[in-house]
């Protein structure tokens, strides 16, 4: 198993150089060198601009400054923002636990409801319910999740009242941030009412940001328990009479669930990527918004630190389910 | 994904009988393809907004960027104020909306038919290297791939619209490098499959040069997954080019984009729901026709599932 995790592992440190020199050259193939973005329009004269480059050691030859980049990057520095003048790593820090906190609720939505779902559509396949399902769920893969955003908060929050509109909290209470992750903060703190009020503001951005995992896993376990269902264990089960709930609920679903953890934390990609869109249309504070909102800023070191962030969180979770699948099937331990 | 009870023939065809002259290929693919009910209905949609698209100018009531000054925020047709010239309402300056949406069609389209165009041919070059020479240059072009797909798609092509500058050209750019890898992967893996078979031997033998054993001989026999994935991911072409235009890096304003169109109607969610219902419910009907007959297309032309 160590053996495993390390090729695993090693297999990973190319990515990541890669990655890295990507990061890297991007701010260098943006239109002008990075003073004059940084003076941005109002210009800067000739003498100051040499002396600025010289002291961001962007006068030296390219290798050198990969070099330099990737010691800074590895001593966990990626540089300071330029809005916030904050080191960027710090401000990622602070805004990445509302990213989890909303990424998690996506996903316990998504397997809340696709789960069951796509169980019913397996064993039910063929009938009404099963072409439902499967219906559905094209409908929620398909779905632009910018526009299902808008569309929920017309109906709940604009008509309906139920839900608030953008936040994670209302302006009403105060909270000292401990972990950043709003739910266990509000906990923590003495506000009445205020890990409620968390919640509300959790729902809509929850179910828009579960959408599409919910479809994928509606999917995944369906097909997953079709071809379990066909296996002979199944039948020997039916056999020896035991009851219908207890063959797919006990001998059947263990098996099948196997693929669909896999396919959860592939889906931490889309997650990210989704958040960018939930986080801009809920006015949700995470790394998402922030993303989109630095490039509007022409906030380069922001840009550059996150996407390296973003792509290490990935790869990590990868890896992880690389080691899960692992350890559940000795078979791909085993592989070379 | 195993065959939908719709795939098995309905009572009224009659099921192809053994001791019949073969079906040519493409007719037997279309009749398996017609068989599922939902794809044909996916390309029945497509058809009706590629012809909507093509004559946009006869079918639009109006022109897409006339504002009609008399008529700011009309609601739909149908709804209390709403007026008949304007079948879906009217936008914040008076421009009618179905017309808009007929002519954000082609932008759509035009955008799905780019992003494969480019994507698929340079992930097919790549794939096909990799996939032939292997070594230090199939090394290379998959750790690149590798590297690409450990940033989502979305970020990635945010990112590139950021170096290259917000704009439609640029947008349909950062969309097609981002589907690279899919195609350089889906490529690669199909050539290496086809590598061992025998009638690439046979062709080697018989003196078949490399690049026509590459082009000629193995990649058509790999096409039948790389037209599901243009397929699908045309649909995906469609939604993160309208996310775009949304985040509004896409197309800009006043261009009838659906996405750009959705980007400016976020002010009114609050006061008029037609402005922002219409343009989404377009992209939606149009991805998940493109999806219902990407998913029609990979049943029938996975040989596993052929009768």
């Amino acid at each position: 198993m160590l053996r495993f995790f390390l090729t695993k592992l090693a297999g990973l440190i190319p990515t990541f150089f890669g990655v890295t020199l990507l990061v890297f050259a991007m701010i260098r193939l943006i239109p002008g060198d990075p003073i004059e973005i940084l003076a941005g329009e109002r210009g800067i004269d000739p003498t100051r601009h040499a002396q600025l480059m010289h002291q961001f050691g962007y006068d030296r030859p390219v290798l050198v400054q990969y070099g330099i980049y990737i010691l800074d990057v590895l001593q966990g520095d990626l540089g300071k923002s330029l809005v916030t003048k904050k080191p960027v790593l710090e401000d990622f820090l602070v805004l990445f636990p509302a990213t989890i906190e909303l990424s998690i609720c996506a996903i316990i939505f998504a397997l809340l409801i696709g789960l069951p779902v796509g169980i019913l559509a397996g064993v039910k396949r063929g009938r009404p319910a099963d072409h439902t399902v499967m219906a559905l769920s094209l409908t929620g893969f398909s779905m632009p999740i910018f526009w299902w955003g808008l569309l929920l908060i017309i109906l709940f929050s604009v008509n309906l009242g139920w839900t608030p509109v953008s936040g994670r909290l209302d302006f009403a209470y105060f909270i000292d941030p401990v972990t950043n992750f709003m739910l266990i903060d509000t906990l923590l703190s003495d506000e009445k009412g205020s890990f409620l009020d968390a919640l509300h503001h959790l729902v809509l951005p929850s179910i828009v940001l579960g959408t599409i995992p919910l479809a994928v896993i509606a999917r995944m376990t369906r097909s997953s328990m079709l071809e379990v269902l066909s296996e002979d264990y199944i039948r020997t089960a039916r056999a020896k009479g035991l009851s219908p709930l207890r063959v797919v609920g006990l001998h059947a679903l263990r098996n099948a669930l196997i693929p669909v953890v896999t396919v959860i934390g592939l889906q931490t990609g889309t997650l990210l990527a989704g958040a960018i869109l939930t986080e801009t249309i809920f006015s949700w504070p995470g790394i998402g918004k922030w993303l989109v909102d630095s490039i509007g800023r022409r906030d380069y070191p922001s840009v550059q630190g996150g996407i390296l962030m973003v792509a290490i969180v990935i790869m990590t979770v990868n890896l992880i389910v690389d080691l899960m699948y692992g350890l559940i099937n000795p078979r791909i331990r085993h592989a070379r | 994904m195993p065959a939908d009870p719709a795939t098995i023939p309905a009572a009224g065809l009659a099921p192809h009988r053994p001791d019949q002259a073969p079906l040519h290929p493409a007719k037997e693919l279309w009749l398996s393809f017609c068989e599922n009910r939902g794809a044909l209905a996916g390309l029945i949609i497509i058809v009706i907004v590629a012809l909507l698209a093509i004559f946009a100018d006869f079918v639009a009531p109006h022109a897409p960027l006339e504002q009609y000054r008399d008529a700011f925020l009309t609601p739909p047709m149908w709804a209390e104020g709403g007026r008949s010239e304007f079948i879906l309402g009217t936008d914040d300056v008076g421009r009618d909306i179905l017309s808009r949406l007929i002519f954000g069609a082609r932008y759509s389209l035009v955008i799905g038919c780019i992003v494969i165009t480019i994507s698929l041919s340079s992930g097919v070059l790549l794939g096909v290297l990799a996939g032939f020479f292997r070594g230090i240059a199939e090394e290379l072009i998959m750790r690149l791939m590798d590297i690409m797909l450990s940033i989502p798609s979305l970020l990635l092509a945010i990112v590139i619209v950021a170096i290259l500058g917000p704009g439609l050209l640029n947008a349909v750019v950062a969309v097609a490098i981002t589907y690279l890898p899919h195609f350089t992967r889906i490529a690669r893996a199909a050539v290496i499959g086809e590598m061992t078979k025998e009638y690439v031997t046979a062709s080697r033998v018989s003196g078949a040069g490399r690049l026509r054993l590459m082009f000629a001989t193995v990649l058509p026999n790999c096409m039948a997954p790389l037209i599901v994935l243009a397929t699908l991911n045309f649909s995906n072409a469609i939604l993160d080019a309208a996310a775009l235009g949304f985040l509004g890096l896409g197309a800009q304003p006043p261009t009838p984009e659906w996405g750009t169109m959705l980007a400016k109607a976020r002010e009114f969610v609050q006061s008029a729901w037609w402005v922002v219902t219409f343009p989404g419910l377009a992209v939606l009907i149009t991805v998940l026709a493109f999806n219902l007959a990407g998913d029609g297309l990979r049943d029938a032309l996975d040989p596993r599932l052929k009768r």
